[in-house]
């Protein structure tokens, strides 16, 4: 079949939908662009992606898309000119929206990709690297369960893909100080995927990821390409480790805290290394990069520090909440339960969160967000002194609230969902202390 | 009080946050001075004869209850006794459904059922996804709403004659055509509602630590408990219930749906 319309022209319309979008105050016009020249003729994205001479690269993972992609776009920034969607849209649609904005003399693409949208988004990127990283529950309302994803797709499921791919790069964590004295509840693949037999775990770091094997069939995770050894953690500012790679090895320090960076570090350094980077490459890189949008994002406001921690499901939230405890637990938290699609719908992952860990600290709990009542429930449910729980559900009050109730000077550690997160930074940067993430651009 | 409750397969059983559920029956056995002491039946466990005041049975993925399936199957003289013996139950999503005769799966794959509620499922093509509001009548004359969240792909069909736990204000129920969500038998209901469903509906919490203590005790009729500040609950609960209303009445046939791949 023709297209309808030339490329150029097609091109045209739809850039001029994404100005219109931000125009009329509508967001960042990060996506409406890319759904026109998909309804206008899906093969435009093909053409549009053929036209970068380094090809493109995917990110895609139920939790660390955003920060794997953030921290690849800092290792393959210096070497080539990228296309990004750095701002999240990790749709077909925001892929596409990525691409018409693409700069003039853009190389390479590196798009982070939603689970549910890979499989098109493969077939129409043709892209040289796929980097998977972990599946998780999340999101049940928009994709039904887990299996579902998987079946497509140190992850049981993710470490059979390699094995299946000659050239496979596997990355995964080695040092077993760090793993969790128990199999967390938020695990998701506890069971052989191929004789349901339960796995033993010599190490499981976070959720179910780790060193799995089963005692039955012997199916267990692959051999190591890529490693993190000698980690250290280093509360809320960093974290470090040594990186194992075939070419040799390197001490990164990486200015993200938590075990969970240091998977999505290990992440965009196999990226990086199966697209040709030099080790040397892949440690500057990560060390130069910074938190991306509302992922451990610290916000200067009214002579207090705003720590911006965004939670979307129960493996996530789990590594924010040991990462907090980490750094010595708040007395304060600003939580916000959104159920938009983007958060999901379904807002039963509250309660398989282990947040206890943080209740003996917290003399206050603000919860906010269209759902706040839930989430006070889930506080209340799970011991916090029903005193120290405030429900305010409209979002600005919230975060005045949280602020008055901070010391100048202090710091107020704010969870919220991803369309609740979207709306504070909005809130924050109407009184001029952010930009929009539409206009930030890579450092 | 003691209440002894059985928590069945609990590590394979507990997609949808089933865990809120037993919290929520601890706390409120407790803040009325009842003790709530959870015992796990896993794999290859036997349901002892007697040893329980209220069996909870969760969801799981379709795998985890392929997994379970054949086990309960192992058990199911041991469930029906105890429900014939008194004791409280309740069974959510997964749960409920292999508490059924049985359940036909999609790619043809069956999985025997218990067989103590009066109905069968079968997969289908859509999984029927999104908030659902039920109008009940446990005892006669008291009518209460539950509100919760259903995503499932079975459809299931009651017996005729049996009791549904409640009429579907909106949302898709057991099949999305009956108007009736769930199955009530004596002290046992099963349900697709999950959200979970006991901290938004705390009424139902309190009905079946009744009946749970009614079979410690027993007796046969249970007392009712001692009213608590439900405040929180009812706000959450009326925001869960307009969300269902904002669906736009039962088998909304629009939105919700997910193919089946």
């Amino acid at each position: 079949m023709r297209p309808l319309l030339p490329l150029r022209l097609e091109l045209a319309a739809a850039r001029a939908v994404g100005r219109l979008s931000r125009l009329a105050g509508a967001g960042g016009g990060t996506t409406l662009p890319g759904k026109l020249l998909w309804k206008l003729d899906p093969r435009a994205i093909d053409r549009l992606a053929a036209r970068l001479p380094l090809g493109s690269a995917l990110v895609s993972a139920t939790n660390g898309k955003t920060t794997t992609a953030a921290l690849g776009a800092s290792i393959l920034g210096p070497s080539a000119r990228l296309v990004h969607n750095r701002s999240g849209a990790n749709l077909v649609s925001g892929v596409a929206s990525t691409l018409l904005a693409a700069p003039r003399g853009a190389e390479l693409g590196l798009f982070e990709v939603d689970e549910g949208a890979l499989p098109e988004v493969a077939v129409r990127l043709r892209p040289r690297a796929v980097c998977l990283g972990n599946l998780f529950r999340d999101q049940l309302d928009r994709y039904g369960e887990l299996e579902l994803v998987a079946e497509r797709g140190d992850d049981p499921q993710v470490g059979d893909l390699a094995r299946e791919r000659p050239g496979s790069i596997v990355f995964g964590l080695d040092d077993p100080r760090h793993a969790q004295p128990e199999l967390q509840h938020a695990a998701d693949s506890k069971y052989c995927i191929r004789c349901g037999t339960p796995y033993v775990f010599a190490a499981a770091y976070v959720g179910h990821l780790g060193d799995y094997r089963c005692p039955r069939c012997g199916h267990g995770r692959p051999p190591l390409d890529v490693r993190a050894r000698e980690i250290a953690l280093h509360g809320l500012e960093r974290a470090s480790f040594e990186l194992v790679a075939p070419a040799g090895s390197r001490r990164i320090d990486l200015a993200l805290p938590g075990l969970y960076n240091v998977y999505n570090a290990l992440a965009a350094a196999a990226l990086a290394l199966a697209l040709g980077s030099s080790l040397d490459d892949v440690a500057r890189g990560l060390e130069r990069a910074g938190a991306a949008f509302g992922r451990f994002e610290r916000i200067a406001i009214d002579g207090r520090t705003l720590l911006m921690l965004l939670i979307k499901n129960p493996a996530g939230a789990n590594e924010v909440v040991r990462t907090l405890v980490s750094g010595g637990a708040p007395q304060l938290a600003v939580v916000a339960l959104n159920d938009a699609v983007a958060d999901g719908k379904d807002v039963s992952w509250i309660w398989d969160v282990d947040f206890e860990p943080l209740l003996a600290g917290l003399d206050r709990l603000v919860a906010t967000g269209g759902r706040a009542a839930e989430l006070a429930l889930r506080f209340r449910y799970g011991g916090l002194d029903p005193s120290a729980i405030e429900v305010v559900p409209d979002l600005s009050l919230a975060l005045d609230r949280g602020l008055e109730l901070t010391a100048a000077g202090g710091q107020l550690v704010v969870l919220p969902t991803y369309t609740a997160m979207l709306a504070l930074r909005k809130i924050v940067a109407g009184r001029g202390y952010v930009r929009q993430y539409w206009e930030e651009r890579a450092a | 009080m003691r209440i002894r409750v059985g928590h069945l397969y609990p590590d394979y059983l507990n997609i949808y946050a089933d865990r809120g559920n037993i919290a929520v029956l601890e706390r409120r056995a407790a803040w009325r001075g009842h003790e709530l002491v959870v015992e796990s039946v896993g794999m290859g466990e036997p349901v002892r004869p007697g040893a329980h005041d209220l069996i909870y049975v969760g969801g799981g993925q379709d795998r985890e209850q392929l997994l379970v399936a054949q086990d309960l199957a192992r058990k199911a003289e041991q469930v029906l006794d105890a429900a014939r013996g008194g004791t409280a139950l309740l069974a959510v999503c997964g749960g409920y459904q292999l508490l059924g005769r049985g359940y036909r799966g999609f790619h043809g794959e069956d999985m025997p059922g218990v067989g103590l509620f009066p109905l069968e499922t079968v997969a289908g093509d859509r999984r029927m996804i999104g908030d659902v509001l039920l109008e009940c009548e446990l005892d006669p004359g008291d009518r209460r709403t539950l509100a919760g969240f259903e995503n499932h792909a079975g459809r299931t069909r009651l017996d005729p004659g049996a009791t549904p736990l409640g009429r579907v204000v909106a949302g898709f129920g057991n099949d999305g055509e009956s108007g009736f969500e769930g199955c009530r038998l004596g002290r046992a209901i099963g349900t697709y509602l999950h959200g979970p469903l006991l901290p938004r509906n705390p009424w139902l919490a309190d009905w079946l630590l009744a009946q749970a203590l009614a079979h410690a005790r027993g007796t046969d009729e249970p007392e009712p408990l001692e009213p608590l500040d439900d405040a929180l609950e009812a706000e959450a609960h009326a925001v869960s219930a307009a969300r269902a209303r904002s669906r736009g009445g039962r088998y909304p046939r629009k939105s919700g749906t997910l193919r089946v791949p």
